[in-house]
């Protein structure tokens, strides 16, 4: 059976991510609200963080989509929480790079999301893997593009 | 079921994909071309090329000759009355839209209904959410019985004294309903108003008789039915036709031109502003030449033998819903399903590592899917070149989709 080129997609950190979803919920205090889709594909997420002095103290998703877009906002909320907004913009541009294949800076501890640099071989599940990332990045209020 | 031959006409199905031999089950968003319908487009810009209606030369009377003779295929295609009645355009969207432009704001006042259907596809839906808007007009929707068809009752209770539009799709592209066109026209001129149809996934499909169903309009795309992209027909009645405004004008569309007024052509070159998609039509033409070799009672037959293999294959996999009428003969070529826990856009995924091309998505179609509910869905959409070999490796490649995410 071929599944090598699956493997390289469907690592089992981001199996682990999309069966047990970190910060799955709605945050009761929040008071960074942003709702998402991709329109070409129908996955939506829901993105609550509570941003106090500049930190993230907490973040909660919820959302529909496929393994890549799930798994990817459950890493994306386990990364920022209790990381300055500034760090956290700096993840989602380097996440960016990493769809497009960019070579990442070694020095940046990655943790989970580095299971998510296959997706840059598989051009249609970009945007999946994006979504999470694009709504924090609204939430906190700054545009990477 | 069809000639296995008849997958040679097609040399793009002749290719490894990720290591396997293609299967394409992707007709539905646009179909594979025939060798002769390449040829076809090939030698006219190799040949022929020259602009229509306008030349003295040779060229531009052949290339006027190739044009209007695709006109005159597409009408026979079709069985309308005359080719004043067929409107070349870029497509279903296109000519959907130009309906509600010109029927539409000229006919549709504040208060009046357009009636429409929760399967329809975005390019039946927004058009004449727009026309509502700017009119004050209401759109109503006939809602669908739970195995994904139309019933009747619900159709006469929704159109009314005044309804000005209704428009419907011929056949869904997400549960391959066919709906009672025939019947809906007749309740939709009883109450004065016109139907439209939204034949974009059955031009390809089934034999139309437009003079049969007794629609105003039909509005269908030549790339879902063997034809280039970029190529369309809006077929309008006559009497309809000869009252609409055009909604672009420039070249080609003309008679006289001052400087503050002017005139139009007569039908149907005045909704042809601009040079026409030439190249296209002839290409379309070559394509109802191929389908009507085959016949398309023959293809509506394949179809509906080939959607009831799948679907007696796919229901042997634990967990595999499949939405629509349950009935393979109530339905064309086309199977959406879900597979219970893992997400469609994994299933495509899984299913092209394996060499088989299926859509993932809402299918254009938000409205269906909320209706659904769910939020996307897999479709595997069948045409002349599957075959039962296809669909067995579609419930392979599904089954290791399932193995694989358990």
């Amino acid at each position: 059976m071929p599944t090598n080129n699956l493997d390289q997609l469907y690592r089992s950190v981001i199996m682990d991510h999309y069966k047990n979803p970190r910060n799955k919920g709605v945050l009761e205090e929040n008071n960074v609200t942003i709702d998402m889709n991709n329109p070409t594909c129908g996955d939506v997420i829901h993105l609550t963080l509570k941003v106090e002095d500049g930190i993230v103290r907490d973040a909660k998703f919820e959302g529909e989509g496929c393994s890549i877009s799930m798994a990817s906002a459950s890493m994306m909320t386990q990364i920022i929480k209790n990381k300055d907004v500034d760090t956290a913009v700096t993840y989602a541009h380097i996440f960016s790079d990493m769809m497009l294949g960019k070579e990442i800076d070694d020095s940046v501890d990655l943790g989970d999301i580095e299971a998510l640099s296959g997706v840059a071989k598989f051009p249609a599940r970009i945007k999946c893997a994006t979504l999470a990332w694009k709504a924090m990045e609204k939430g906190v209020g700054e545009d990477s593009e | 079921m069809l000639s296995k031959e008849i997958r040679k006409h097609f040399p793009i199905l002749d290719q490894e994909i990720n290591g396997h031999p293609l299967v394409y089950l992707d007709s539905a968003a646009t179909s594979q071309k025939p060798q002769q319908v390449i040829e076809v487009l090939n030698d006219y810009y190799r040949f022929d090329n020259a602009n229509v209606h306008r030349g003295v030369h040779t060229l531009g009377n052949r290339a006027t000759d190739h044009y209007e003779g695709a006109r005159e295929k597409v009408r026979k295609f079709i069985h309308a009355k005359s080719t004043q009645e067929i409107i070349f355009m870029r497509g279903t969207t296109t000519a959907l839209n130009m309906v509600a432009q010109s029927y539409g704001r000229a006919n549709v006042g504040e208060g009046d209904e357009i009636v429409i259907t929760h399967m329809e596809h975005h390019s039946n839906i927004i058009p004449w959410q727009q026309l509502a808007k700017e009119k004050g007009a209401v759109l109503k929707y006939i809602d669908l019985e739970d195995d994904g068809t139309l019933s009747l009752e619900k159709v006469r209770e929704t159109i009314t004294d005044r309804t000005k539009i209704v428009s419907i799709m011929y056949v869904s592209n997400v549960l391959g309903t066919m709906n009672p066109i025939k019947e809906i026209t007749e309740i939709a001129h009883a109450h004065g108003a016109v139907m439209v149809v939204d034949g974009a996934q059955a031009a390809p499909h089934l034999k139309l008789d437009v003079q049969d169903l007794d629609c105003d309009f039909l509005a269908f795309s030549g790339h879902k039915m063997c034809g280039p992209t970029g190529i369309g027909v809006l077929y309008g009645k006559k009497e309809l036709l000869n009252k609409m405004e055009p909604v672009e004008f420039g070249g080609e569309m003309i008679d006289f031109v001052g400087l503050y007024e002017s005139t139009w052509k007569e039908l149907p070159w005045k909704f042809e502003g601009g040079t026409p998609i030439i190249a296209g039509a002839i290409g379309l033409g070559a394509a109802i030449d191929f389908l009507e070799e085959i016949g398309l009672d023959q293809i509506e037959r394949h179809e509906h033998e080939l959607a009831a293999i799948a679907m007696d294959k796919m229901s042997t996999i634990d967990g595999l819903e499949i939405y629509g009428p349950k009935d393979p003969g109530a339905r064309a070529g086309i199977v959406t399903f879900n597979l219970d826990n893992v997400h469609p856009h994994d299933v495509a995924t899984v299913l092209d590592m394996n060499g088989i091309a299926v859509r993932a998505g809402h299918h254009c179609a938000q409205p269906l899917m909320k209706r659904l509910e769910c939020s996307a869905t897999a479709r595997a959409s069948f045409y002349v070149y599957n075959t039962e070999e296809d669909v067995d490796r579609l419930v392979e490649g599904l089954r290791i989709a399932k193995e694989y995410f358990e």
